[in-house]
């Protein structure tokens, strides 16, 4: 599974981070870094969250 | 209904047959997560989808931001729809019925009113969300549009303002709220000039707290807006539209070209935008037997979206729901992740209310001003607000902390976008409030762009 954030629509709101803080980080630049982009399968249902939760549809689950 | 015997279930709770006809009213964010919701939960039985606009399920934060910007969203007429709508009717199963506003429901029974058409229902959401306010003397249900005068709520509505926008219009906003700040805001980056009217003596005071709305206020007058604090609008002068001309964004017979003040002052405008609050879209549901609030007539809901009337639930701008996290007082959101999160609760809870839980939100929104963005977690009904970095001459923005006894309960942050999820983990966690504190002020501001 591989965490994909389109980081020219990530507007920064946060939500990611909100749902999922082990993988998420909003910056000081307003974007998001994704901090572990390949998580185990037991994140699976965190990051469908995470995923979901993006106003803005930046990121998807690969895998 | 079922001749089989069977445990009687508790009032008030799972209706006595399996949902198998599910009709969810309103078809933006909280309606499109409610149909979305109830797929992903097993539900594989009829599923409606009723919306007032024809427009399928589209996002609207955009419409008072990116959308009036000069390359408008990218260039683009429209905005993002969440799904086509062939992925409703064809990968969700969803009987669209769009542009056609519910009129009347029928608890009884257990009917939706569009019209003359009845829709039955086993499992409902209501998800019709809220409409702005007119003031007085311009509704146009009363007396016809006023070509200028707008409001921003729908897709519709931006198309008008940006149109105004494009043509140079000079803008007065009524009501120094978010909607109308932003549309100040994507004015005064066009250049034009742009006034700002609000009755209060301070922005947003009620959604905020008077030490966030000065700060707010500092925001406008920084960036050229005029902002006219404590004054109210007495009504609009207007000119009927000549015959053959162009007719005015929004309007037909009579446009605007001035907006009268209490004080008797008249400032020009070809665009009005009335940013003066919404109410619950809820007069469709009157006489029908669900509770409505006796104040704003929101649906009074229960911590998880019921409203008592069976297989009754609510989502979104309409729900007046108790939130476990505040002592459970009853508040009603207008926030993007309240709709999204109530949507997918309310269609769990209707199709297994033996599995709903409290739904316990930690009030979230975003603003965009002038190139900076105010981010607020929690709820401003506090024992005190304090400014704890105040870092805007540097350009490393603002927060305020909103404190309930020793508990951190709310945060305002002006441009430190990494603090803000931070700061909603400390209030979701009912943390200490001295520790939030700490928190802020042993982290450095974000370096000066």
């Amino acid at each position: 599974m591989k965490i994909v954030a389109a980081l020219d629509t990530c507007e920064g709101l946060g939500m990611c981070e909100a749902m999922a803080p082990d993988f998420f980080e909003v910056g000081d630049d307003g974007v998001v870094e994704v901090l572990d982009d390949s998580p185990g399968e037991e994140h699976r249902t965190d990051l469908a969250a995470a995923v979901d939760a993006c106003p803005v549809l930046a990121l998807t689950l690969q895998g | 209904m079922s001749a089989e015997p069977s445990v009687t279930p508790p009032a008030g709770a799972a209706p006595a047959t399996p949902v198998r006809r599910l009709v969810v009213v309103g078809a933006s964010l909280a309606g499109l997560r409610a149909v979305e919701a109830a797929r992903r939960a097993g539900y594989d039985g009829a599923l409606t989808l009723v919306g007032a606009e024809e427009h399928l399920p589209y996002d609207r934060p955009p419409l008072s931001k990116a959308f009036l910007d000069v390359d408008g969203a990218r260039g683009a007429d429209t905005v993002m729809t969440f799904r086509t709508e062939e992925q409703l009717r064809d990968e969700l199963g969803v009987d669209l019925r769009l542009g056609s506003p519910a009129t009347g429901l029928d608890t009884d029974a257990r009917e939706v009113l569009v019209g003359d058409e009845r829709i039955p229902y086993d499992g409902l959401v209501i998800a019709t969300g809220s409409v702005p306010r007119w003031l007085p003397g311009t509704d146009p249900a009363d007396d016809g549009p006023v070509g200028g005068v707008t409001q921003l709520r729908t897709l519709d509505d931006a198309r008008t303002v940006r149109t105004a926008l494009e043509a140079g219009a000079r803008l007065v906003v009524v009501g120094a709220g978010f909607i109308g700040s932003e549309v100040a805001s994507a004015a005064r980056k066009r250049g034009l000039p742009v006034t700002v009217v609000e009755a209060l003596d301070l922005p947003l005071t009620r959604s905020i707290g008077p030490e966030v709305g000065a700060v707010c206020a500092d925001l406008h007058r920084a960036a050229g807006t005029d902002l006219r604090l404590g004054v109210g609008v007495a009504g609009l002068e207007t000119e009927p539209v000549a015959a053959g001309a162009e007719p005015a964004p929004g309007g037909a017979g009579r446009r605007v070209t001035g907006v009268r003040l209490d004080d008797g002052t008249v400032l020009p405008a070809d665009l009005v935008v009335l940013g003066i609050g919404v109410r619950p879209a809820t007069a469709w549901l009157e006489g029908s037997g669900v509770p409505l609030h006796e104040g704003d007539r929101g649906v009074v809901v229960d911590a998880t979206l019921a409203t008592g009337v069976p297989g009754v639930y609510a989502a979104g701008d309409v729900a007046h729901v108790a939130n476990p996290l505040y002592d459970d007082e009853h508040h009603r959101l207008e926030h993007w992740t309240n709709a999204a999160d109530h949507g997918g609760a309310a269609a769990r809870h209707l199709l297994d209310p033996a599995a709903a839980r409290p739904v316990e939100t930690v009030p979230y929104f975003w603003s965009d001003w002038y190139d900076h963005r105010l981010q607020f977690v929690g709820t401003p009904r506090a024992d005190e607000v304090r400014v704890v970095a105040d870092d805007r001459a540097s350009d490393g923005g603002f927060v305020a902390l909103y404190r309930r006894a020793d508990r951190v309960v709310g945060a305002l942050v002006l441009d430190r976008p990494r603090d803000v999820m931070k700061l909603r983990r400390r209030i979701a966690d009912r943390g200490p409030w001295d520790e939030a504190v700490e928190h802020v002020v042993t982290t450095p501001p974000r370096a000066k762009r």
